[in-house]
């Protein structure tokens, strides 16, 4: 029997995230002579200039599966576990075919990773992303602008092409439609999550981080539909937000077990660079402009940037929550993630205050057990749907 | 443990560290003060601080980090810490960031037993730290006061472009100055500003000093433990001050007279009698047992001769002074030319440099659990700097306030096996030397 559509998908996209040696780029780059393909690590990074130069765009989120043996050599014990899997897939050769890498600023174990990639990696291009990160938006657009345009220069010297204003409205437009389509899947998650469980949605976002964006498309497309129309019913579930896991992300399995005990994902940070720009960028005008303005007034809340409102830290739960229509929040960080743990006290006390049942939670990238994290996350789903009403 | 203790408590005094317990004193009474004299209170970060600016609107600057180092020191951060994670502060994160808010849970009682009143504006110079952000959201939420956010251009490339410095000389006309004169209800006044950019410049004219005589064999000072009362001064409160210039000329008589009389360091039971390994250390020290520390280089007569954490509010020795012709652009050259404001490679490029300048035996590595801006990559700083200079290196672990990561015992031991490995490779070296 031929497998469903979105079976096919479902298992192309696993094919994908299971594979070490992203092989779906190294095809891309076969299919595509003479093109070449940049890195970017987490948690943003302007996909557009990458894909206007001609280049393809490989998301470097690490992997937990990775048996980490040169990785260590690089790092204390109190440093997260993303850029040991990053190193070690580097000097493993996996990502040899890169020939540029983007490191923004998420924290300074990224922005550090940078100034490492300069020297294990001399001969390809690394460029560290100043996100600006100013309250006053016209001074900060200005700033990222000119960052943009620098790499935009650079990038394309590296791939050999003349990155046009032309060639950039392209890539901006076919970006506004991969948020668009990711934005699609989110909400009909939001609306009926029994019709796209978080794992097979991370999957495919996972996917969608090292092939041709016209290609995860094109898929995403294909899953949106038939997701749409499954005859999947509803379960007695509580809708929770996952929040923190921005960077270093989650091993698949704690997704799975958080909605096997018993939650349905509404809302989520993984892979947030996606979603980072919340309006679409303008196409007509000048695209550098547009992709620093559209930055500076639509990006979204997170950790890795400066909230300029004094309550913005702790309202955002309670935001967050209403727009998704969630029960309850996950605080669900890498270990040793500062950005995450660090903003964790003030958007739980928000969270609290404004009555938003909440735990906590820690994890690694290549966490193997899931019993504890599974007792929590039942206990905290029964406790909601027990109590939650009452309180 | 309790006796070695009890002996290094009774340590021996320079007359300068005398007269800058006495500028602290002082300026923490001012401090308990403040609400009373009107004088507005600023908190901002050590790594581009803008002292002068904040002291030209008479303003009175606290400075967190050093709050937590000195609560590390006097025994408290333990309290503060728990506290903190009590609260819900992640073990995971800064004990700078958790100390300070569990010393404002506790009154805020400073270091020298007085009251740090509430800030009237928070400074957040974000220069060469990620978590910097994160501390002054915390307490902005805390004092419920305003902040107002300095974003400085990280040197990624190596280097400061023409228009980062615009985009820093734009926001501190535009948010940091407008955001003064409110609190204070002056007027920017270049004039003030100058002239204290000046007494700036002789400070750190005189700090430089300092800081190279331990290009002398023996060197007169320790540029690591001793550094850290050096630049307590320029790096707090006192930069463009003239208790900070007068400060500056009595330490610089100072090591002139041991460098005259061909002494060594004082450590914390008294002067150095022999220099017998010269020492570059990277990373911040640890705070809570600082003496202990410092005593066990001591002990082996291993006089540290440079080092990166003194040169974390400011690399004066590679040349940067203050230009009091151009007050706010040299402000900005100032926060992005820290040293944590630079990237990895520039950071080998200043240890290799150091280690060179000053003819040292090695160099070592303390790396704290709590701060990736220095701690992540030093493993990776250890192997370039050896394979670029050939000179050992070696790499302790500890944390900044927290006392739970200083293991006496186990940095003692590594201490002891680095300085061997040193000693073996000088003897080989000798017999190479005498056999050719």
């Amino acid at each position: 029997m031929t497998p469903s559509p979105r079976t096919q998908i479902v298992d192309w996209a696993t094919e994908i995230f299971e594979d070490l040696d992203f092989t779906a780029s190294m095809k891309w780059l076969d299919d595509h002579p003479g093109s070449k393909a940049a890195g970017f690590l987490p948690v943003y990074a302007p996909k557009e200039i990458i894909h206007a130069a001609g280049m393809l765009p490989v998301g470097i989120h690490g992997n937990g599966a990775i048996e980490i043996i040169r990785g260590d050599a690089y790092y204390q014990s109190y440093i997260c576990h993303l850029p040991r899997s990053v190193v070690e897939l580097a000097e493993s050769g996996r990502l040899d075919f890169l020939s540029a890498a983007l490191f923004p600023s998420t924290c300074d174990v990224i922005r550090n990773l940078s100034g490492m990639w300069q020297i294990m990696f001399p001969d390809i291009y690394v460029r560290y992303l100043d996100l600006p990160q100013v309250a006053d938006p016209v001074l900060g657009a200005k700033f990222w602008q000119r960052e943009l345009n620098v790499i935009r220069e650079e990038l394309g010297r590296v791939a050999g092409v003349n990155i046009s204003d032309e060639r950039l409205r392209a890539s901006i437009a076919v970006y506004n439609e991969v948020r668009e389509v990711i934005g699609q899947l989110y909400d009909l998650r939001n609306r009926q999550p029994w019709k796209v469980p978080t794992e097979e949605l991370y999957l495919l976002l996972r996917a969608g981080e090292v092939v041709a964006p016209e290609v995860f498309m094109e898929k995403a497309r294909t899953y949106l539909l038939a997701a749409e129309t499954s005859g999947e019913h509803i379960k007695d579930r509580t809708r929770v937000i996952i929040v923190g896991s921005f960077c270093e992300q989650p091993p698949l399995g704690l997704i799975k077990t958080i909605e096997r005990a018993g939650c349905y994902i509404v809302d989520d940070d993984f892979l947030a660079g996606n979603r980072f720009l919340t309006d679409a960028v303008p196409v007509e005008g000048d695209p550098a402009a547009n992709l620093a303005t559209t930055f500076t007034s639509s990006a979204i809340k997170t950790s890795v940037l400066y909230e300029p409102d004094p309550d913005g830290k702790k309202n955002l739960m309670q935001q967050r929550a209403k727009a998704a229509g969630a029960d309850g929040i996950i605080f669900c960080a890498a270990s040793f993630c500062d950005p995450a743990l660090l903003d964790r006290p003030m958007l739980r006390d928000g969270a609290e205050k404004a009555g938003i049942p909440c735990i906590a939670f820690k994890f690694a990238e290549n966490s193997g057990q899931f019993q504890q994290f599974r007792e929590q996350a039942g206990t905290f789903s029964d406790s909601i749907k027990l109590w939650g009403e009452a309180s | 443990m309790s006796d070695q203790k009890t002996k290094i408590q009774e340590a021996h005094k320079d007359e300068s560290m005398v007269i800058q317990k006495e500028m602290i004193a002082e300026h923490y009474k001012r401090l308990e003060r403040a609400p009373e004299t009107k004088e507005p209170v600023v908190y901002t970060f050590v790594p581009g601080n803008l002292t002068e600016l904040i002291r030209s609107f008479g303003c009175l600057p606290v400075l967190p980090e050093i709050n937590a180092l000195q609560s590390g020191m006097r025994g408290k951060s333990r309290g503060y810490i728990a506290e903190a994670e009590k609260r819900g502060h992640s073990e995971d994160v800064c004990t700078y960031v958790k100390c300070d808010i569990g010393m404002a849970m506790a009154g805020n009682i400073g270091p020298t037993g007085t009251k740090i009143p509430k800030p009237d504006l928070l400074l957040l110079s974000y220069t060469g730290c990620y978590t910097f952000m994160k501390w002054f959201e915390l307490l902005r939420e805390e004092y419920d006061c305003p902040c107002v956010f300095l974003h400085v251009p990280y040197q990624g490339d190596g280097e400061i472009e023409p228009e980062h410095r615009e985009y820093m000389i734009k926001q501190i006309k535009d948010e940091v100055i407008p955001a003064l004169e409110k609190i204070s209800g002056r007027k920017y006044d270049e004039d003030a500003l100058k002239e204290r950019l000046r007494l700036s410049v002789k400070a750190e004219d005189d700090l430089v000093w300092v800081l190279q005589s331990a290009m002398n064999k023996p060197s007169p000072i320790d540029a690591y433990f001793g550094a850290v009362y050096y630049v307590g001064p320029i790096f707090s409160a006192f930069r463009g001050t003239e208790e900070g210039v007068n400060y500056y000329k009595a330490l610089r008589r100072e090591v002139q007279g041991r460098l005259d009389a061909g002494l060594g360091p004082v450590a914390p039971k008294g002067p150095m009698a022999e220099e017998k390994y010269r020492l570059v250390v990277e990373g911040p020290p640890n705070w809570t047992h600082f003496r202990e520390f410092w005593q066990m280089f001591a002990d082996e007569n291993a006089v540290v001769v440079a080092s990166t954490y003194s040169k974390v509010g400011g690399t004066y020795d590679f040349g940067f002074r203050h230009n009091p012709d151009d007050p706010l652009g040299t402000m900005g050259d100032y926060c992005a030319g820290c040293y944590t404001n630079h990237n990895l490679p520039g950071r080998i490029d200043m240890l290799c440099q150091y280690l060179q300048d000053y003819e040292a035996d090695g160099f070592l590595i303390n790396s704290v659990k709590s701060c990736n801006s220095f701690s992540a990559g030093q493993l990776m700083i250890l192997r370039e700097v050896e394979k670029r200079t050939g000179l050992p290196g070696g790499f302790i672990e500890s944390d900044l306030v927290d006392p739970r990561y200083f293991s006496a015992a186990n940095i003692k031991n590594r201490l002891e096996s680095y300085l061997q490995m040193v000693e073996a490779r000088r003897v080989g070296a000798s017999q190479k030397g005498m056999s050719a």
